[in-house]
């Protein structure tokens, strides 16, 4: 690589620090008294138990995936924690009352969670390794029927709606890390908007592993009712170790007739040092089911972090007239490698769905798209349009993309579109010899090349996602 | 134009340059005052653009000694984008396609830079986009081209406008033009260079580098010079584009290096 494409990289993680709290952990290792543990630990209903004892023996028939793009060592997955929980009384009714040390953990990744200083238009529910620590503006939320809590609590308190809709978008024995989730899911966030009903603020869940040897394993689970409307948001950050956590979570949402499901993620794991070591291993089943007529769900993503990133955040489209998006931004820098896409099954009539994925790879780092659009026998009309862009940085990183295609039906209308370019010395030079710096013209051309997807995320958080990404690339250059 | 006490705005004493070890450059100078135009023809590979590259910084050329004096500023310990700020401006031969940049951010986040190190306002998006449009008749640009990302998809004239657009915006105090006319048909030809005379000023000063007279049709250079293996040979004045241009370049390569200014 020439000197000035350089250095882009050695940026410290500035979300790298670990909280000093006493957790509550169960030993390394999975069996299924592990399993009755957690759910014991929990206070499950029976059909929870059954649900990941199920799981948990799909599991053992099951193997690892290997046709990922991406080279790891083996998970010994008898290392790992599965449940770990900062000591504290259960969960408490008011903010006052939670440990200081972990609001001021969160104060610290700038998602201030007491009254004063919250954000004004979020509500925000914050997962501290295995369990949810607060959520905030229930209150107000509940005013317009709008549930969002822990899943744990919604396991409590709506019992019948969790038992109705967990599993059914993601079923348990989908695939190994899915079926691993299922039996050892320890919390996550769950939303249900009522019939009608446009949710008034944004819902966020922000998650934060802080044990270095537990996985975090979390599953949410959003139902939109007929002709209702939600925005949702996760972030995620995890403290600077040497060696891998695992993160294998599930995500599944529900749309209804007419409903909509808007679900964005700015993914900031520690993606590991500049030699590759450490770093989250982000095996992630994340699909939306369009149930309903007329119903939507789109997908934005941006991926900056984890060494590893395995992740396609898909779209059932059974309702006739149902639409799909998937926007997404893959960056990766130094050894990390991100296989990442879509799968937009068309099953209804008319459907429709868009793909429009950016990956930016710097240093030796390797980044594959990775899509699925299937037109099914009955899907007549349906349509989809796929941009897939690449950009590299420097001359070591890899860029593969890996579209497939599969249409059933005659009627189908399926377009690809995909390009790859390159952030060379002579644009750096040209920007350079017009007065701008090196770290403005990588930024300048990283967010120009990024804009589809950054004008789909909520207002609050695109400004956020540019300044990420920058920082991410401050020093791959100059 | 020949300017009585001019001051002088680039100084090049024997500069010696080159690339992977070769040196290109060798014991080049050259003196430029205010107000005037200066030509430098040659066959390829004489070294003219890489004359332009040094002076404009690029990473890839080393400089192994001499001097280059920029309004009493070191240029050689400059980093390229203060040079720019500095008031030298290089028209690329082949100006880069940057995808997803809009050409209308470019052109301001580029003025801006300049301002701010003239210890001037910036200018907000609104009073840039007037001035924009003022400068936009310079060059007789389609304000369409100002939405697009810079330089996509740009045919080779329109690339050659942009550059002079953006020089119009930057008012350089040196302007190197590096062959600008390669790849010009006549009409674009004639609007670019008409652009570079209305930007010239008793002020600002201009290198223009060709290989052909033709340019020098349009641009009238005050001196021309004519380089061979790294270093001007002889100097005179635009009738010498002319005498070059009826006997070759091969007459070039009988001169005796006689007048050389450093």
């Amino acid at each position: 690589m020439s000197a000035s494409v350089k250095t882009l990289v050695d940026q410290p993680y500035k979300y790298g620090f670990v909280t000093d709290i006493e957790a509550d952990s169960l030993p390394p290792g999975l069996n299924e008294d592990v399993i009755r543990a957690i759910s014991a630990k929990k206070n499950e209903p029976a059909f929870l138990l059954e649900f990941r004892l199920k799981a948990y023996r799909r599991w053992l028939t099951m193997t690892e995936p290997t046709w990922p793009d991406v080279d790891y060592p083996p998970i010994d997955y008898q290392k790992i924690v599965y449940y770990s929980a900062p000591k504290q009384e259960k969960k408490k009714q008011s903010l006052d009352e939670v440990d200081p040390t972990l609001l001021e953990t969160f104060d610290k990744l700038g998602i201030p969670l007491s009254e004063q200083k919250r954000l004004s238009n979020v509500a925000v529910d914050a997962i501290f390794d295995s369990v949810s620590i607060a959520t905030t503006y229930r209150e107000k939320l509940a005013e317009h029927g709008v549930i969002f809590c822990s899943l744990s609590e919604a396991v409590k308190d709506y019992p019948e709606l969790v038992e109705k809709y967990l599993g059914s978008v993601v079923p348990a024995g989908d695939n190994y890390f899915s079926a691993l989730n299922s039996a050892v899911f320890s919390e996550g966030s769950f939303v249900y908007i009522p019939k009608g009903v446009n949710c008034p603020m944004e819902l966020s869940t922000y998650f934060r592993i802080n044990n270095g040897d537990s996985g975090q394993f979390e599953r949410t689970l959003i139902v939109a009712e007929e002709g209702s409307y939600v925005s949702y948001l996760e972030g995620c950050t995890a403290p600077m170790y040497d060696s891998n956590q695992l993160h294998a979570a599930v995500v599944e949402l529900v749309a209804l007739d007419n409903a909509e499901i808007k679900y964005s993620t700015v993914q900031n794991w520690f993606a590991g040092d500049k030699d590759g070591k450490g770093g989250i291993y982000n095996f992630v089943t994340k699909r939306g089911l369009c149930a309903g007529v007329n119903s939507k769900i789109s997908w934005t993503q941006v991926e900056t972090g984890s060494a590893i990133t395995w992740k396609y955040p898909s779209c059932i489209l059974k309702g006739d007239n149902s639409v799909g998006e998937f926007y997404s931004v893959a960056l990766t820098n130094n050894h990390q490698q991100a296989d990442t896409g879509t799968k937009m099954i068309h099953v209804g009539k008319n459907t429709r769905s868009t793909i429009i994925s950016k990956g930016i790879s710097a240093g030796q780092s390797k980044n594959s798209y990775r899509g699925l659009v299937k037109i099914a026998p009955k899907a007549k009309g349906a349509r989809n349009y796929s941009q897939c862009d690449s950009m590299l940085i420097g001359d070591r990183a890899m860029a593969n993309t890996y579209p497939y295609i599969q249409v059933q039906n005659e009627a189908g209308q399926v377009e690809h579109e995909a390009s790859t370019s390159k952030i060379g010395e002579d644009q750096l030079f040209y920007l350079a010899q017009r007065g701008i710096s090196a770290e403005d013209a990588v930024s300048m051309m990283v967010s120009g090349f990024c804009k589809d997807v950054f004008n789909q995320l909520p207002m609050e958080f695109a400004a956020e996602a540019d300044k990420l990404l920058s920082l991410k690339l401050e020093g791959s250059v100059g | 134009m020949i300017v009585e006490n001019a001051s002088t705005i680039l100084s090049v004493k024997n500069l010696q340059a080159g690339i992977d070890g070769k040196e290109i450059l060798k014991k080049f100078g050259i003196e430029i005052k205010a107000g005037e135009i200066h030509a430098i023809m040659g066959r390829n590979g004489s070294g003219k653009s890489t004359l332009s590259k040094v002076l404009a910084g690029h990473p890839t050329y080393e400089v192994t000694g001499g001097e280059v004096d920029f309004q009493g500023k070191d240029l050689l310990e400059l980093e390229p984008e203060e040079r720019s700020r500095e008031g030298i401006f290089l028209a690329f031969q082949y100006p880069v396609e940057i995808p997803g940049v809009s050409n209308l951010d470019f052109l301001r986040e580029s003025t801006n830079a300049r301002r701010v190190h003239q210890g001037l306002e910036e200018l907000d998006p609104f009073d840039f986009d007037d001035l924009v449009r003022e400068k936009l008749d310079v060059v007789q640009m389609d304000p369409a081209f100002l939405e697009r990302s810079v330089n996509q998809g740009f045919s080779g004239g329109e690339k050659k406008r942009n550059e002079i657009l953006q020089m119009a915006l930057l008012e350089p105090t040196l302007a190197i033009l590096d062959e600008t006319d390669s790849g010009l048909d006549i009409d674009a030809l004639r609007i670019v260079a008409g652009g570079v005379n209305q930007l010239s000023t008793e002020k600002n000063a201009m290198l223009v580098i060709t290989h052909y007279q033709r340019l020098l049709d349009y641009i009238v250079p005050d001196f021309v010079h004519v380089m061979r293996d790294g270093r001007i040979i002889k100097t005179g004045g635009k009738e010498l584009a002319l005498e070059l241009e009826e006997k070759g370049y091969d007459w070039v390569d009988d001169l005796e290096p006689t007048l050389v200014e450093a």
